[in-house]
């Protein structure tokens, strides 16, 4: 798919699983929210092609464009745009009016529950907060019985400490619906909480894709979100939980983890990063110190990374930790791809960073 | 001096009431259609059809009174066709007192509408097509309402700027008692003739107060609407 907007050239080809929740990610400026439109077919590519679930909506060398308001293609966004002169209800019910011939995915009192709208009804736009704006806005698209829901940076406009009025309640929709997200963000957090798929975008183009925990090893993306949030994203199985402690016992690869974890069950999946500069490496096995956790692994890799470091990938039994070392440490220890080592972290370094992950992915 | 208002000012005020209530239903429909067009399509011409509608505002309403006697008089081409075929007199009529009085005030109108139409947040429009809604439907459930301050701005505006109507009425529609005769003609008249003097006074003051009242209704409703959209 191709798109020239002035001096801006999107050229960018990506596929993804449905259902399943795709994270556009990348830089501002990077094309996301172009690419985002000309899936809704509000922006008109100049060649290229978009399919869903088989269907051509839009394919320039034969003619197809879709138009807009039948592709049923749900938006949320940035700005909510609710209708200013309509009340809450009223812009809950604007969709759905005009999808009655399209069989019902979700009904308006389910998506009044799983929103927490039941208190909004009657007011009007202007009488929300920002979290509750982007809460309808999500309910409006949800309503108009989308195949496919696109979300454009759907929290850049709420306010940083009120963006839990929105992100779990995103989190319940993907657990709860199939209907297959398009999320754009710039955000690592928000996309390790909701992402199963990952398209790293740069100047228009598609740097690489993949599954969350997969593109977390990719250098560009390290060289996106910045050194300090680089880190590897794995996933454990939730094997005791200490509800006094807010502790919780993951079975990562062929070892255990302690992390603080609040609300999760024994027998749950979660996903978790391990910042790169928190994870230390040592040759043997270590005591006498309080850091919690020691997995075994095998050094598979060592890369360059900011001057004077390096990135060590070491598989603990199935996944990867990646751990920053200086360059001098990396020598004094002589580590070499093959390597037997033990992987510390200390159980608090993982807190923020632990989610609950949806069924099935 | 002045007294209570006689039958000869109730019948000018009646009349000029009548005038400006069919003039803005005649023409408002077409002001909000004309104001889409010039804000919305882009056609060769459309600095052309601008021009036209803002003419009334600068020509001498004389003249506009004598290019409608052209056009629409019992012998002029439209005119006798409308009087064939649908049975409809113009010229020297109340309604062709609303006709041309309708003229007068478009361009009033449509800057009003247009200006209204301009403020739409267009990325609204977008919402309502991913929502599934079609052109008819995006205009007339998100645009006209959003457009509503300004149309009934445009209306109230031409409605009291229509019951004075003066120069392109009584060259069109000249000055018939109790068909054409509305408050500025009976002004007017009463001027002209000799002890008239103090019915020109009261119809003078009912003019002001009738100006006045329509602008403060104008702005009262406008400032209403735009509350209940949260502006």
């Amino acid at each position: 798919m191709l798109k020239q907007l002035g001096a801006f050239r999107l050229d960018a080809t990506f596929s993804a699983p449905t259902p399943g929740v795709i994270a556009l990610f990348g830089r501002s400026g990077s094309g996301k929210s172009t690419l985002v439109n000309l899936i809704s077919g509000l922006l008109a590519a100049d060649t290229g092609a978009v399919s869903l679930d088989g269907e051509l909506l839009t394919d320039v060398r034969r003619g197809i464009a879709v138009p807009v308001e039948r592709r049923r293609v749900g938006y949320v966004f940035q700005d909510a745009r609710l209708f200013p002169h309509l009340s809450v209800a009223g812009n809950l019910r604007y969709g759905e009016r005009r999808r009655r011939h399209v069989p019902t995915l979700i009904a308006y009192d389910e998506v009044v529950t799983l929103l927490g709208l039941a208190g909004l009804l009657q007011r009007r736009p202007w009488q929300l907060s920002g979290g509750e704006r982007q809460r309808v806005a999500l309910g409006r698209a949800l309503l108009s019985q989308p195949r496919l829901l696109l979300l454009d940076e759907p929290l850049a406009s709420v306010d940083v400490s009120r963006r839990e009025e929105v992100l779990p309640y995103l989190v319940a929709l993907r657990d709860r619906l199939s209907i297959p997200m398009v999320f754009v963000s710039h955000q690592f957090d928000e996309v390790l909480r909701l992402a199963t798929h990952l398209v790293l975008l740069e100047s228009g183009q598609v740097l690489a894709e993949g599954a969350v925990e997969e593109m977390s090893l990719y250098p560009e993306l390290q060289s996106v979100v910045g050194p300090d949030l680089a880190g590897a994203v794995i996933e454990g199985l939730v094997t005791r939980v200490n509800p006094a402690t807010g502790g919780a016992e993951l079975a990562v690869g062929s070892g255990t983890l302690q992390v603080s974890l609040r609300d999760v069950e024994p027998g749950a999946r979660v996903r978790l990063q391990l910042l790169a500069r928190d994870v230390i490496l040592a040759t043997q096995p270590v005591q006498g110190l309080s850091v919690r956790n020691a997995l075994r692994g095998t050094v598979i890799a060592i890369a360059a990374d900011e001057a004077g470091s390096v990135l060590v990938r070491v598989d603990v039994g199935g996944s990867i930790v990646l751990a920053r070392i200086t360059d001098d440490a990396r020598r004094a220890l002589d580590l070499r791809p093959g390597n037997a080592v033990w992987t510390l972290v200390k159980a608090v370094s993982t807190r923020g960073h632990a989610f609950t992950l949806a069924r099935g992915s | 001096m002045t007294g209570s208002p006689g039958p000869a000012e109730l019948e000018a005020l009646r009349l000029s009431l009548e005038v400006a209530v069919r003039s803005v239903g005649f023409s408002l429909p077409l002001a909000v259609l004309t104001a889409w067009v010039l804000t919305r399509a882009r056609f060769p011409g459309r600095l052309l059809l601008d021009a036209f509608v803002h003419l009334p505002l600068v020509l001498p309403p004389v003249a506009v009174g004598y290019v409608l006697l052209l056009l629409f008089g019992a012998r002029a081409p439209l005119g006798s066709w409308l009087r064939d075929h649908f049975g409809i007199q113009l010229a020297f009529t109340t309604a062709g007192a609303a006709l041309a009085t309708a003229v007068m005030t478009f361009p009033l109108m449509v800057r009003a509408i247009r200006l209204a139409l301009e403020n739409v947040d267009r990325g609204l429009e977008d919402a309502a097509r991913t929502l599934g809604a079609a052109p008819l439907d995006r205009f007339l459930s998100i645009t006209l309402p959003l457009m509503l301050p300004g149309i009934l701005a445009g209306a109230v505006t031409a409605f009291a700027a229509g019951l004075g109507e003066f120069g392109a009425v009584i060259t069109f529609a000249a000055n018939v008692p109790g068909v054409t005769r509305t408050l500025p003609l009976a002004l007017y008249t009463a001027m002209q003739s000799p002890g008239g003097d103090a019915l020109a006074l009261r119809l003078a003051i009912l003019s002001f107060a009738l100006g006045l009242l329509g602008l403060l209704a104008a702005e009262l409703l406008v400032r209403r609407v735009r509350r209940r959209l949260g502006g």
